[in-house]
This record gives structure tokens, sequence and C-alpha cells, in this order.
């Protein structure tokens, strides 16, 4: 870890359209070890954000406990954080987005935090499809207790302690789609032209937007003998297809050859464009889209990319009704029925 | 054996199968009593169930308003085969037994010490009606119609009720009231003089009161100090607090466009429905949940998140029976250290402890107040008794001009200014002395108070630390939160009745919760055996300096409580740091709403075997003798 930030910056660091630069995205120094996967995620969320020039103050960053929940310290120092208890991100991130709708949540977890304590708050933050950008970064072990297999780790697979993992793995993605998370995606977090737009996509999404981000742990998890090391993922991933993030109001540049792109529009406007590695893959289709995982697993490849989207998701609030004002901006007057509307009450009680 | 002969003084329990239908005619029958100015306490003592096993019905009327359990019963309306011989011998010598003689008693019941009234519910019924779902509601109602006759309970108060019940489906109204007509006139003809017992209208003791259960108190006190975010799991006896906060909002809750300004989500587990709590009252919404026992248990661990992030929350626990799943359909106070101590490390909540309706609303209105003025969680501490049970309760009120105290929060200009006069803002910064620091809520200020919030250690500007001085600096004002807090908890309701200057020792009794009302009954009887016992009713841990100073001013006090291991007692000894031998437990734990004749008893006995063991006799006489 490094124990000092440079106070060097490019002369002619550019602003987004907000006036913000680049490092006003920036968080505290990371703690984490050198090379781990979690701090190039850290700064994918930064350029994302950066990018689609979203005001720090609009975000609430939310993780649990474990190496993975500790980067949000990282990334967007501006902004108010909850870094809460083991597995129950999605409990603190329902309750705060109840209380204010408006604002951008972005919840990281980590695959002990998701796959084990947090399997029970993560299958129904899922199932409401609370509107929050989910995203597990997913090493296969224990970090912080040195190098314990979790429950995401494949069978077969052994990290530094030397004893492959006799367990079944679990696969996050699969999960997510089938209870209900309307937006799943899947990346590496050495491939940072696939990441970046995948944030952006998952930041105009309305619902839960679940990304499931391999990142190797270099300390208890990069063995030759690893399914989640930077090698074994470097060969064996095989994306969904490239694609274009394009935010509202820009224009479409990127031309791919026709009968291989997909464009599915995102609930702000902005357009999601995908050049597919087959022609039939239709990301909007819930049940293609688990076989697509299975397929993969079947041939040795981790799929990465957009998995499933549906454009046209409602998130918690809309399933429930709540009012359009923020209900943390109501004040007495909107709340408060009065004495005469309780003299009432009490006379159907007598 | 002369039978009981009393007005408006007696006991009636009714003996049911839970899923008959009894409950809306025992409902009927509590409701009519109240509706004559009766003051009246009906108890529901029933099984975890939804059909087939025994269920009571303890209905209390007394002139004089005490309203807690008595003890005993005067009159059984037996309409239980199952437990039909236990009910016939549990009936006080001169009582009366009402039950259903379609079919003859057991041979078992054969005492002489009391009345027995048949009546052939079933067949009456039977006669009457044909629809079988009918038939097996209507019989209930039948024996409200007899107990009418026998009770002189005024019919039209009855036939109005039902009216009223059913003014949008008049015709279920109509074999209603036939029921409660072939009840009456058939104990009119076979017992036209048998009962002693009666009922009599009165016009001034109820006044302006109303009958409520106390989770609905609850809700509405939750609706009118602005809670807008409740995560939740189901669990009796806590359920009917958030279903009422939900109805309530229906009506209260909904903006110009037919949207809610409430939030109501029922959670996957009790961890999740305080996590949700918690992460709305960070964002700056008022927020709670309602549980009971097991879910205090499974809340500790967010409890003690937001004991130290200091994240305002109110929890409302309706106590039942413990320990584990215990009787979750009966009562008990016995929650009270898991919840005063939840959460590993040094971790203390404050609890507010309400004893009837009016007090759930008032004190859970105040539990939000308090809760953002602290930081702090705040559990209210109600049990099944109060929660479910419908209580005789002063009417609410609600003060128009009462503001919410959101407490220490800074707003986008607030904060400027704060840094502007004083120094850099830090989350966790005593800048009063008070121990309680000001908080901002998300979304406030484009450059300045965002904060990190963790359960980690962390220094004064929130940032983590394990550095032990920034540990023990946090650990020691929260401490100093911990006395500001105490001043600004409900004040015990102390009554001293012995006059000062009167030689003697000074013998006090605590109670707190549903307790008080036996309590203060069996302080008031023994009163008139010139027995005078000062009487305080905490309703906060921790306690303000009265309730301090009311122990230290009496040599004996009696610490009365509904679980076994005098949990109140222990918080008492440990917080204050009173001697053991001072408090004395007088202790209930059957799951049962404690009685008067138990307290009575106890007192009794615990006063005159200290009177024989070391000669004072002033203790058990009120030192008259």
């Amino acid at each position: 870890m490094s124990y000092t930030r440079p106070t060097f910056r490019h002369p002619e660091q550019q602003k987004n359209s907000k006036g913000y630069h680049r490092r006003d995205y920036e968080g505290a120094i990371s703690t984490l070890c050198a090379g781990c996967g979690h701090d190039s995620i850290s700064n994918a969320i930064v350029q994302a954000c950066f990018e689609m020039a979203i005001e720090p103050h609009r975000v609430a960053k939310l993780s649990g406990i474990g190496c993975s929940s500790k980067t949000p310290a990282y990334f967007l120092g501006k902004s108010h954080g909850f870094n809460s208890v083991h597995g129950r991100m999605p409990s603190i991130a329902t309750g705060a987005n109840m209380a204010n709708r408006e604002l951008l949540y972005i919840g990281v977890s980590g695959d002990g935090d998701t796959a084990s304590i947090g399997m029970g708050q993560f299958a129904h933050a899922l199932r409401r499809n609370l509107n929050m950008n989910y995203i597990c970064m997913n090493n296969g072990c224990y970090g912080l207790t040195k190098g314990q297999d979790s429950a995401t780790a494949d069978k077969g697979s052994a990290g530094k302690k030397g004893k492959p993992n006799p367990f079944e793995s679990i696969d996050l993605c699969e999960i997510a789609i089938q209870l209900g998370a309307s937006f799943v995606a899947r990346s590496f977090s050495g491939d940072k032209l696939q990441l970046v737009p995948l944030i952006k996509a998952a930041i105009s999404h309305n619902g839960l937007a679940f990304l499931d981000v391999i990142s190797p742990c270099v300390t208890f998890n990069n063995t030759d003998r690893s399914t989640k090391s930077y090698q074994y993922v470097r060969e064996h991933s095989e994306a969904t297809g490239t694609f274009d993030f394009i935010p509202l109001q820009r224009e479409i540049l990127t031309r791919y050859e026709e009968g291989a792109t997909q464009t599915v529009v995102m609930h702000d406007g902005s357009t999601l464009l995908l050049e597919k590695l087959e022609k039939e893959f239709d990301v909007t289709d819930q049940r293609r889209s688990v076989d697509k995982l299975e397929e993969a697993k079947e041939r040795g490849r981790l799929l990465t990319g957009v998995i499933y989207v549906n454009p046209n998701s409602s998130d918690t609030h809309d399933i429930i009704g709540t009012t359009s004002r923020p209900l943390n901006s109501l004040d007495r007057e909107d709340l408060c029925p009065g004495n005469e509307a309780l003299q009432k009450i009490n006379n159907s009680l007598r | 054996m002369e039978p009981i002969e009393r007005i408006n003084d007696f006991v009636i329990r009714f003996a049911n199968v839970n899923g008959s239908g009894s409950a809306s005619a025992n409902n009927l029958f509590a409701r009519a009593l109240f509706r004559m100015g009766i003051p009246v306490t009906p108890k529901n003592i029933f099984p975890s169930n939804i059909q087939g096993l025994p269920t009571w019905y303890e209905v209390r009327v007394n002139d004089r308003g005490y309203l807690g359990r008595r003890g005993g019963t005067d009159m059984m309306v037996a309409t239980n085969g199952q437990t039909l011989v236990q009910d016939y011998n549990e009936l006080l010598p001169g009582g009366y037994f009402l039950y259903d003689s379609t079919r003859p008693l057991f041979d078992e019941c054969d005492r002489d010490d009391i009345i027995e009234i048949g009546i052939p519910l079933t067949q009456l019924c039977n006669d009457a009606f044909t629809n079988p779902k009918l038939r097996q509601l209507l019989k209930n109602i039948i024996y409200v119609g007899a107990l009418a006759h026998l009770l002189d309970l005024e019919f039209t108060v009855l036939t109005d009720s039902i009216g009223q019940q059913f003014a949008k489906k008049p015709k279920l109204a109509e074999p209603n009231i036939q029921a409660l007509e072939i009840g009456r006139e058939y104990a009119r003809k076979h017992f036209p003089d048998t009962c002693r017992l009666s009922v009599a209208r009165r016009e001034n003791l109820l006044k302006d009161s109303i009958l409520v259960d106390g989770n609905s108190a609850t809700a509405l006190g939750a609706l009118y100090s602005g809670a807008t975010v409740a995560g939740w799991y189901p669990i009796t006896p806590s359920t009917s607090v958030i279903e009422s906060f939900e109805r309530f909002s229906n009506s209260y809750r909904i903006d110009e466009n037919g949207q809610k300004k409430v939030a109501i989500i029922q959670a996957e587990d009790e961890l999740a429905a305080l996590g949700m709590a918690i992460g709305a009252s960070w964002n700056g919404a008022r927020a709670f949940t309602a549980t009971s026992g097991p879910g205090i248990s499974l809340m500790a661990e967010f409890l003690g998140l937001a004991y130290f992030a200091e994240v305002p929350v109110v929890v409302v626990d309706v106590q039942r029976t413990g320990p584990s799943t215990g009787m979750p359909t009966r009562t008990q106070q016995s929650d009270l250290i898991a919840a005063a101590y939840a959460s590993h490390g040094d971790t203390k909540n404050i609890l507010l402890i309400p004893s009837d309706p009016a007090e759930c609303f008032e004190l859970t209105a105040d539990a939000f107040d308090l809760a953002e003025r602290l930081q702090t969680p705040v559990l209210v501490m109600t049990d099944l008794d109060l929660g479910m049970n419908d209580h005789v309760s002063r009417p609410f009120s609600w003060d128009d001009r009462r503001e919410y105290d959101r407490g220490k929060v800074l707003d986008a200009k607030e904060l400027e200014e704060f840094e502007l006069n004083r120094q850099r803002w830090g989350r966790y910064l005593d800048v009063d002395g008070d121990g309680i620091c000001y908080r901002t809520i998300p979304g406030t200020h484009p450059t300045r108070g965002a904060y990190f919030t963790r359960g980690s250690s962390h220094d004064e500007y929130a940032a983590y630390s394990e550095d032990s001085g920034a540990y023990q600096r946090a650990m020691e004002r929260l401490n100093r939160k911990w006395q500001t807090a105490k001043p600004m908890l409900p004040e015990p309701r102390i009554k001293i009745r012995r006059p000062t200057g009167q030689p003697g020792n000074r013998v006090g009794a605590i109670f707190f919760g549903t307790t008080a009302h036996s309590a203060y009954e069996a302080i008031d009887r023994l009163e008139a055996e010139d027995i005078v016992i000062d009487s305080m009713r905490l309703r906060s841990f921790p306690y303000p300096q009265s309730a301090v100073d009311f122990i230290d001013q009496h040599d004996l006090v009696f610490v009365i409580e509904q679980n076994r291991d005098a949990q109140m007692r222990t918080l008492l000894m440990t917080e204050c740091g009173f001697q053991p031998e001072k408090l004395v437990s007088i202790l209930n734990f059957d799951g049962k709403p404690i009685t008067a004749n138990f307290i009575t008893e106890r007192l009794k006995a615990e006063l005159t075997a200290r009177s024989s063991m070391d000669r004072t006799p002033h203790l058990a006489t009120g030192g008259t003798v």
C-alpha cells in the first residue's frame, strides 16, 4: 500500500459537465494489498461517476464487512458512506433508499459478505428490485481472515492454503437473475474497458443492478490452481459481446455489423449498444441468460459482460407506491394528522 | 355456600375453542359494559394456534377502576369440552358456571358450592339457524344474550353495537340480534333470579376514556411523530403494531396523487428489519421497527452498530414469555436486560416503559424525539398484555404546536456557519460537551459534511482508527451522552402515602409497565389494613435522579416484576449500586398478567416474615403497633 498520495496532477485535467475533476471522485488512500483487484474496481467506479458527471454528494455508498467493504473509503470521498455489519449492507441500503429515493446508492460487498452471511439480505434486495448498484468484489476467498475458501470458490479450486475447495460454488449472477435482479453483469477487475461502461449502465438502470466482478486476491488466491487468479480469469473469460454505453443526449457513433447488435434503451434514456458474439443472444431474455451462463460453464469459460437487462423494470418505490417526494424531506405538516383527527380516532374507540 | 352477590365488581371468564368465532362475541360483551360506563378489562389468554386449542377471555369489571387482573373467577362461561373440568374446578366457591347443557356435564363435575347454569347453546342454535358456518358463530352470541339477562346488561347497548358492527351488512345484523334474543329468553325463562352478579350503568366513572389495545396506540404514536419508514418482520405479539401503522397510514398518509407518504417493508428477518430502520434513520427519515424477544436477540448486532455509530432508531419490543420461543402468546417483562445491554462490547440502550395505551402513544412519540436528540437506539418496552389486549385508557391527545425534535442535524447553511465560526466539522466532535455531536444527512452539501459511518473504531472526524486514545475518547463520550440522557427521560410516577415524620421504617414498592395496575390495587388493599407502602412506577432506563432518591429514602423496597430473574432489580443494583438486601423481589412469571391477589399475598408474607425475624413490627403494620 502507499502511504501518501502524489500531489502532482495533470495540468490539462478535464472537468466533466458538472464542473468536477476526476480527483473530486477519489477517496482516501487504499489500505488493501498492492495489486488487489478491488482497487481497480474502486478506480473504475471513480472513472464511471466522473464520466457520468454524477454529483458526489448525491451518492451514498454502502458496504458490509471484509476487504471489499473497506473500499467505499477509497472512492468518492465527498459522498456519505456507511460501512455497516457483515452481510447486512442490503438492509441498510433498503432503508436509506426508502428515506430518499433521489440519491444514487452504490453498495459494495464481497463474496463472503454476499454469498454466505449476507445471502438472505442479498436475495431479498433482489426480489424487491431496490434501486441501487450492487457491486460484488468476488475473489473466492476470505482475505481479512487470511484466505479461507468462500462460497463462490469453484469446486476444486485451491488458494494459497493449497487444499482444493470440496464444495459446490454459488453462481451469484444466476441467482440474481432468478431472484428478480433487473440488471445483471459480470466483469473482471483487470478489464477496465469493460468494467467502466458496465458501471455506467448500472448507474442508469432503474432497479437493482448487480455486478459480479471477479477481483483476484493477490495474497491468498492468486495461485496457479485457483480459478479466481489473474491468469485464470484472463485466459478463460469470454464476453457476451463488446459494447458501448451511450449516455442520454450523446450521439451514437459506434457502428457495428448489422444483425449482431442489440440496442437497449435504459430507464434514463441512455443507450446500451451491444455487439454480440452470438447473434441470437437476447440480453432481455431472462431464461436464455441463465442458459448462457450454464453453457459457458460447461465449456469451461467464464461469461462476462451484460448478461441480463430488463430496461422497463419497476423499483421498490414503484412497487409499493410511495410518494415521488423523498420521505426524508417531508415535515410535520406533511406527516402529522393533528389533534382534531386524533379526537375522531378517540371517538371511534368509545 | 352463599352465591356471590356483587354489582359491578366481578371476574367472568369465557372458556372457548380457538378459531370458533368466540372473539367477536366476547368483544361485544366487554365493549357493551364499557358503553354502559363501567370500568372493564378484557384479557385474552390464548394459545399459539389458529384453530382448535383452548383459549380464555377474562373480563374484570370494577367500579373502583382496578383494572389489573384480580385473580379468581366468579363466573365461568364454559363452551370448551377440552377444559371443562379444569374450568369447573377453578371457579370460586359461590360462583356461577354457565355451560352448554345440550350434553350433560361430565361426572367429574360435582361441586355443591357453585351454581350451575345450563343453557343448551348448541341445540338452541341448531333449532334456529340452518347455515353451518353461521351456527358456529351465533352459538357464541346466544351466551352473550343469556348473560344480558343474568347480569342485567342493557340489551339495547348490545343491539346497537351489533347494528354498528354490521352497518354495511345489515342482513348479518338480523341473525345476530335474533341469537341475542334467543339466549336472553332462555335464561329469563329458566334462570329468572339465579344470578346475583349484576352490572349497573355508571355516568361519571369513565368520563372521556377510550377502550383500545396498546399496539394500536403505539402505532398512532409513530404516525403522529412522523415516522416514515418501518422495516418489520411478523412476530407475535408485535405484529399488530405495524399492521395498525399501515392501517392508519392508509387513512392519513396519502398524498394528492394517491401515493403513500410512508414506506413499510416486510423484511426477510428481524436483522434486516432493524437494518432498514437504521439505514432510513441515517438518511434523515424517522424510522422504526416492532418486534418481540426473539427479534431482540436477532437485532442485537445492529443495536450495537446504532449505539456505536450513533444512528437514531426506535425499536418497539412487545415482550412475550421467553426464553427462546417460550410461550409466544403469553405475556412477560423479561427482555429488560437483553434490551438494555443488547449487543457485545460495552453497549447501553435507552428503554421507555409505558403502562397503558395513552402512554404507549405518548412514549412512542417521545421515543423518536429522544432517539434523534441523543442519536442512539431507543426501545419502547411494552408487553403482550398491554399490546394485544384492550384497556380502558385516558384519551389520546396531541399538542398541535409540538415540533419534532430532530436533534443536532446540520443543514447546508448551518454546516457552512459551523465551519466559519468554529472549526472543521467532525461527525464525532463533542462541541457542546454533552456527548452529543452534530450529524449531517447524505446529500446535504456539495462539498462539506460527508463522512463515513462505521461500526469500527473511529476518531472525531469519523476516520477509521485503531488508536487507543481515540477509541477511549469515543467510549467515554458515549458515557457522557448517557449521563446527558438521564434528565431527558420520563420521570417515574411516585406516590408517597406515608406522612413525613411518621416513625418507623419506610417501605416502598417499585414496578413498571402492566404490573402497575395490579400493584396499585394491592397497595391500596394493604393501606386499608394500615400497611402503608409508597410506590414508584418506573418509566425508563436509565433512571432519572428522582428514582434513585426514592430508593434512598426508603429502608426496604419491593421490586415487583413479571419475570423469573428480577431483571429490573438487577439493573437497579448494577446501575445505581444499591445493596441486594434492600431490594426485595416479588416475581410472577407464569405467562399470565400478574394479579392483585398475588401481589397482596406476597407483600404481606414478606413483611410478616421480616417483622417476626428482626422484631421490627412497624414493617408489617406500617408502624401502628
